[in-house]
């Protein structure tokens, strides 16, 4: 991996934990930070529809699903980096949460973002993961075979 | 004599006043509140997003509040809120392989890799009222166990490695969208899953029963049926890579079909596909059978004037929507329509009366 494809990777990451947390939890953790920076907006907060695609058996042909609500913001802070958003739902001030924290990110607080935010946003969806996984491993069957009554 | 009328306003204003009284119900009764729709009413969510095209639990859950639990109604507000969303983008393909399972079942391999999971399940309960539920209950809990590891690949997957089933073609062209072009027939097969997904969930499964009682006979297995969650990605063009923009339920239906063979096709299994929002099996596995069924030019089969193989007859009426507005209409006012029936009415019978005076004279 090139070191543009990890810098990459790492912002999917944060970008995709970002758009599928809680609004709720997110603006917690948000309000954690000893430092929220000032910022304009490049494209103020805007909710939309992103059309869902699937292919047909699966792997197949493509086809539209359905939509789903976004909302998507960018901003830039005032020491000039570039934050953008696209989170699951209508909330704009998740997005704009978001944003800030794609922007921070990118500056040398970025590891305190990493502990007081996202950390947190990832250890639950981990946490939600794994108590679903459990309940279903529960739900799975063991199949056994019936003694025949010959002998 | 054509006479234009206006009035009723003051009606409607009270009608729609007293509609907003009916729907509190009896203020002794505390009120819902959306929360509890969306959590406890899951399903009756799942249906208004499936069947209005769009996946927001939140929005289901206050057309369902608005409605009064009249979830065609709900599904309308949601087409009617939809259509206000300016279109963000299309997303990758979801891979439905990668789905976190709650359940996945197969009916035609008892051991498959994976195992039969069965998730939370109407299936095998028996049906009878539980009276617990109508008191104040305990809160219930799940029993746990060790989550898997291992992988859940598709049952097709073991079928198509020995070629013993039609094998889906991948394809990244762009498929049609009914919600930017209006509908032409023949539709192909991606624009007749775009409107079956969206179908009504009793209509489609009407015309899938239809099926399996001998009219357009195609003998369906439940090869897969899973429900799980997925990150759904879509790319950025700003920043040039797709993202996670978000997670949703999925149900996924493929069916095996008994397939004899034809012309230009060896005897192998087919494939009927279902994929709907929301945790809808009956839906998922009821367009799964709609499909195959549609499927029959292309595999080269009989038509045998089964309504479920006529596609215009099928996409042109599953939608609840079109057809609560047509059907609905005709409760609107109509008195000038009548008014012209009535007098021609009246100017047939004159007609038919005379000349049955005329032939008694003669």
């Amino acid at each position: 991996m090139t070191p543009t494809d990890i810098k990459v990777n790492a912002r999917k990451r944060w970008m995709g934990l970002l758009a599928k947390a809680p609004a709720t939890q997110l603006h917690t953790l948000f309000e954690r930070l000893k430092s929220k920076p000032q910022h304009s907006w490049l494209r103020a907060p805007e909710t939309g529809g992103a059309m869902v695609r699937g292919r047909m058996g699966g792997t197949g042909a493509l086809f539209n699903v359905g939509e789903m609500t976004v909302t998507r913001c960018a901003l830039r802070l005032q020491t000039g980096e570039v934050g953008h958003a696209y989170v699951q739902g209508r909330d704009k001030d998740h997005a704009e949460r978001a944003a800030i924290i794609d922007a921070m990110m990118q500056t040398p607080h970025a590891g305190e973002v990493e502990a007081t935010v996202l950390h947190p946003l990832a250890h639950g969806a981990a946490e939600n993961f794994n108590t679903r996984a459990a309940k279903a491993a529960a739900t799975k069957v063991e199949f056994f075979t019936m003694v025949r009554g010959e002998d | 004599m054509y006479v234009a009328v206006k009035g009723g306003e003051r009606a409607i204003d009270n009608a729609h006043a007293w509609l907003a009284e009916e729907r509190r119900g009896d203020v002794n009764v505390s009120e819902l509140t959306l929360p509890q729709i969306r959590e406890q009413m899951t399903l009756a969510v799942h249906r208004v997003m499936a069947e209005g095209s769009l996946y927001d639990p939140d929005l289901a859950a206050l057309a369902i509040k608005q409605s009064r639990g009249d979830l065609i109604e709900a599904i309308f507000l949601i087409r009617a809120y939809r259509t206000t969303l300016p279109r963000i983008g299309y997303s990758d393909p979801v891979d439905t392989g990668k789905m976190t399972c709650d359940r996945r079942i197969s009916a035609t391999f008892k051991d498959a890799p994976g195992g039969q999971v069965l998730g939370p399940t109407f299936d095998y309960t028996h049906r009878l009222l539980d009276f617990k539920l109508a008191a104040d209950g305990e809160v219930p809990t799940a029993n746990h166990a060790i989550p898997q590891t291992a992988d859940m690949p598709r049952i097709t997957d073991f079928l198509n490695k020995d070629d013993l089933i039609q094998t889906e073609v991948p394809s990244d062209e762009t498929p049609p969208d009914m919600t930017r072009e209006p509908m032409e027939y023949p539709a192909n097969r991606a624009l007749r899953l775009q409107t079956l997904t969206r179908g009504d969930e009793g209509f489609v499964l009407g015309m899938a029963y239809s099926t399996q009682r001998g009219y357009g006979r195609n003998h369906p297995f439940v090869g897969e049926l899973r429900i799980g969650t997925i990150s759904v990605e879509m790319e950025i063009a700003e920043l040039g890579f797709s993202i996670e923009i978000g997670e949703i339920t999925l149900t996924e239906c493929e069916t095996v079909n008994q397939f004899t063979g034809s012309k230009s096709e060896p005897p192998q299994f087919t494939r009927g596909y279902g994929l709907v929002f929301g945790q809808l099996e009956r839906k998922a596995i009821s367009m799964a059978l709609v499909d195959r069924a549609l499927r029959w030019q292309e595999l080269g089969e009989d038509n045998l004037g089964a309504p479920a193989q006529d596609e215009e007859f099928v996409l042109s009426h599953s939608d609840n929507i079109q057809a609560t507005g047509f059907l609905e209409h005709i409760k609107l006012p109509h008195y000038v329509d009548f008014q012209s029936e009535l007098e021609l009415v009246r100017k047939l019978r004159c007609e038919a009366q005379a000349a049955a005076h005329k032939e008694a004279a003669e």
